[in-house]
């Protein structure tokens, strides 16, 4: 009877792991779709469902239409969700336009930055760089937190973690997120802060959207194992340098800085052989 | 490449740029940091255009009161500028029933001397407070001032004074307009309450007015001498740890109960200002409250028997901002007033933008609700902004807007931002505790800002005057006070500005425009009526202003109304509600006079 029971167990563990391998794309969507109903729930992260919607159409749409025009050809959707969802978290504005102007960027550019027919920036990095680089009046980062609800972190860290380790990305995030901790307290000794000062951005909504999403996305990230160490590496280095020198959006600037460099010559070095990523492990942004 | 992938290659590359282009030039637009001449040419153009000018006139009416910062505890040095930057308010008051408006600026630091200045009619002004008894009150033991708000809570004809601290609040009773005497011991107030907004209203229509007292820090720590570093907010946005609010009914005798738990206040956000009108046309005053790091609370009013909080059903209270304001006013000439409440903006980093909440809802409705008008009306990225007034600086007949803008402005070039977003950012463990916040070594944050002045516009939209209507304006502004001070038929602003003199401005008015003022004075409402909101309507607009017992951000407004009417020679009808719910009309009243107008004993219509 236990056995039968367990062979039934494993069988649905079976059954269930089949399903997630076989839908694994749209598990990425999902846990954005989670932390940003966790986040607008329990605290209300978003200030207003308008600008998330107009960032999500615009990307989707700005998808649909460049894939056929420029392209040929029609598109998973799932990438240009994760963009607008990114976009409509990740940027804080009293007006519309730049969330659509935003999600447009971010999909325009992974259309006109190519090379070797791949686009090298992580697209809403690139959008979302961009609109905060120009210090403007109607544009700023995400910056709030999750309150005091331990709660609600560790689930987001939880199943951010299961995930990037099903999509074989564990490593990035956890090369980062030590490097981080590591600079953290290299700062602090040279900045004379407390060293929970340096780590407080890492316990912020804005670092587990960049950690799980962007610094893992594969079609942006280099095809080794050990290059993906190197290049999350780097991202916290110049991140380092950056937040020397006072700037906010350090995560988004260091990524805009060496992800393009490090894919275009990871690119050159495997002309020859592109690997072809398995559908399976995209996590698409 | 082929052909037929080439042009929409080119196309989707050049719609690529052009939308970086255009974000580029989208974002160049604005600045707080607007650096201006004062020029000859200035006041004669601000005149002919906008019809007045603002002309600080401290010396000249010999005002030279200067705010000085509270101490904090060692354990805080490092961000002592953080911690000790509010404490500048100032209020109007005609304590001494002379027909002319006096002002009275707050000091903060230990032993430094607050200033009550009595109108000399001829422009200048004298330093009494020390005559009256009102300057020396701030001290290590009993706490430094951060407001004060005055009323006649005993109804003998002449207003007295609340005093709030970080400390032990004070009552002042006004003997006669000659002297004040302390009065604190046996009233009721409580022993310590670290506040930076009090308020007079009579949340139960019984005649004597009432107080409220909002808590900022945790009323367990005196922020002198602190045992702990955790007293920090435990979020930007969500911190609960402020704080605790005080209802004080006034049960006569000088006597007031704490009746804060059995009303429902219980809340303790970190509340900086606070506001009370009759929003449901019941007759008794609903009560708003800014809060920073936490969202606004508005308190529905149960005939005067409790309070519901019900913010997030009237709409104010979904997006919590860093709330510092409160400030009433009909922006649109409906009898509809609203609330302005200020917050933070600083480019490219926190993007909060103020908020006009306007009534959507008839007076009448059981549960308001309100829109938020004003990004369209452009009243809503003035900067960091504190204190902010409702006024019709050129008598046109529309409320103009005057912000006091500016955080800390410390070394030039210099900004702590980088250091705050750090902590702030961050986990509640993180923020909550001071020892965590990087040192401002002498850093600005959002410093050097200028105060915003916007003219409203017959089309409803405001037109930002800032650089154009007075010199500029980059103090660290607090407090704004409106006040005719001159007796003139034209109103004057009065800014208290942080760890600086306050801005006295003399508004310098050539425009031909009329005007009306009232005096209410209760006889069977409370004896300054406030809470009595009078509607003025004329040329087909209807303008309604509520008598307040202080509002804005640490500040309270002249006691008297007055309402412009631009070129029109006629008012048709006045209709002043009484608190008591008499209800007084008045046809064709003088215009360009101050009216005083007692409570008749039954309505007359």
């Amino acid at each position: 009877m236990q056995q039968e029971k367990r062979i039934k167990n494993e069988s649905q563990s079976s059954a269930l792991s089949q399903w997630l391998k076989k839908n694994f794309q749209y598990v990425p969507p999902a846990f954005i779709t989670l932390i940003l109903l966790v986040g607008q729930f329990t605290f209300g992260m978003l200030e207003n469902f308008t600008s998330l919607v107009a960032a999500i159409v615009t990307s989707v749409l700005a998808e649909i239409i460049l894939a056929r025009v420029v392209l040929g050809t029609r598109k998973n959707l799932a990438s240009a969700y994760i963009t607008g969802i990114s976009v409509g978290i990740l940027i804080r504005s009293n007006m519309v336009w730049p969330y659509i102007a935003t999600s447009l960027l971010s999909i325009l550019s992974k259309y006109v930055f190519r090379y070797k027919d791949r686009h090298i920036w992580n697209p809403s990095n690139f959008g979302i760089s961009w609109m905060l680089a120009l210090y403007s009046v109607n544009v700023a980062g995400l910056s709030i937190q999750w309150g005091s609800n331990l709660l609600a972190v560790s689930v987001i860290w939880g199943l951010g973690l299961i995930i990037v380790n099903r999509a074989k990305r564990l490593h990035v995030t956890v090369t980062y997120v030590l490097s981080f901790i590591i600079l953290a307290y290299v700062r602090c000794l040279i900045t004379g802060d407390a060293f929970l000062a340096e780590l407080s951005p890492l316990t912020g909504p804005m670092y587990q959207l960049f950690i799980f999403f962007m610094i893992t996305d594969p079609p942006t990230s280099v095809s080794t194992k050990k290059g993906r160490i190197i290049v999350a590496i780097l991202v916290a280095v110049t991140e380092f340098i950056l937040r020397l020198n006072d700037l906010i959006y350090a995560p988004f600037f260091a990524l805009f800085l060496v992800g393009p460099v490090a894919k275009y010559f990871d690119l050159k070095r495997n002309a020859a052989t592109i690997p072809t990523l398995k559908k399976t492990e995209r996590i698409p942004a | 490449m082929s052909t037929s992938k080439k042009y929409p290659k080119i196309i989707v590359t050049a719609i690529f740029f052009a939308l970086l282009l255009f974000t580029f030039f989208a974002s160049r637009d604005h600045s707080f940091r607007t650096h201006m001449r004062s020029s000859s040419d200035q006041k004669a153009a601000a005149q002919k255009t906008f019809g007045f000018y603002l002309e600080p006139v401290n010396e000249a009416a010999k005002i030279l009161f200067r705010h000085t910062a509270p101490e904090v505890d060692p354990k805080l040095r490092h961000i002592k500028m953080q911690i000790a930057s509010m404490g500048a308010a100032v209020s109007i008051c005609d304590f001494d029933n002379d027909g002319w408006n006096d002002i009275y600026f707050t000091n903060s630091a230990p032993e430094s001397k607050n200033a009550l200045y009595h109108n000399l009619h001829n422009g200048e002004f004298e330093d009494v407070a020390g005559r009256m008894q009102l300057a020396d009150v701030n001290t290590k033991d009993a706490g430094v001032s951060m407001g004060a708000v005055w009323c006649d809570y005993d109804n003998d004809g002449f207003k007295d004074m609340l005093l709030y601290k970080w400390g032990k609040p004070e009552l002042f009773k006004n003997v006669g307009g000659e002297k004040f005497e302390r009065v604190t011991e046996g009233s009721g107030l409580p022993s310590w309450v670290n506040a930076n907004s009090a308020i007079w209203f009579d949340f139960n229509n019984d005649g004597l007015t009432d107080i409220f007292i909002g808590g900022y820090y945790n009323e367990a720590f005196h922020l002198d001498s602190l045992n702990t570093t955790k007293i920090m907010p435990e979020s930007f946005r969500y911190a609960n740890n402020g704080g605790r609010n005080f209802l004080l009914k006034n049960t006569g005798n000088g006597k007031f109960e704490d009746v804060t738990t059995r009303y429902g206040l219980t809340s303790t956000k970190w509340t900086l200002a606070a506001a009370a009108a009759d929003f449901t046309g019941d007759g008794y005053p609903e009560l708003y409250i800014a809060n920073d790091y936490n969202v606004d609370e508005f308190y529905v009013n149960k005939k005067g028997e409790k309070f519901e909080e019900k913010g997030r059903e009237a709409g104010i209270g979904h997006i919590p901002k860093s709330g510092m304001n409160a400030s009433l006013g009909d922006i649109v000439n409906e009898g509809k007033i609203g609330v302005y409440t200020t917050n933070i903006t600083e480019k490219g980093v926190l993007i909060q933008g103020n908020n006009y909440w306007q009534p959507r809802t008839e007076q009448s409705s059981a549960q308001p609700s309100f829109v938020n008008l004003a990004g369209i009306s452009g009243i809503e990225n003035a900067g960091w902004s504190y204190g902010a007034q409702f006024a019709d600086l050129n008598n046109d007949g529309y409320m103009d807007l005057y912000v006091a803008n500016g955080f800390i402005s410390a070394k030039q070039n210099t900004s702590y931002w980088y250091d705050y977003s750090k902590v702030t950012g961050g986990n509640s463990a993180i923020i909550g505790d001071a020892k965590n916040w990087p040192d401002m070594e002498g850093k600005s944050q959002s410093g050097y800002e200028q105060d915003k002045i916007w003219l409203n516009n017959p089309d409803g939209l405001f037109e930002d005057v800032s650089g154009k209507v007075c010199p500029p304006a980059t103090y660290d502004g607090r407090a704004v006070a409106i006040a005719d001070l001159w007796n003139r038929g034209v109103l004057d602003v009065i800014v208290a500005n942080q760890n600086n003199i306050p801005t006295v401005y003399k508004n310098n008015s050539e425009n031909g425009n009329h005007w009306i003022a009232f005096d209410l004075q209760g006889t069977v409402s409370n004896a300054d009526a406030i809470g009595a909101r009078v509607e003025v309507e004329w040329d087909g607009k209807k303008q309604a202003q509520v008598v307040t017992g202080g509002m804005g951000f640490s500040s309270q407004n002249q006691h008297r109304l007055q309402f412009g009417i631009g070129k029109s020679n006629e008012i048709d009808q006045v209709t002043i509600y009484w608190p008591s719910g008499r209800v007084d009309k008045i046809r064709n009243p003088e215009i360009n006079k101050l009216h005083v107008i007692k409570e008749t004993t039954k309505t007359n219509k």
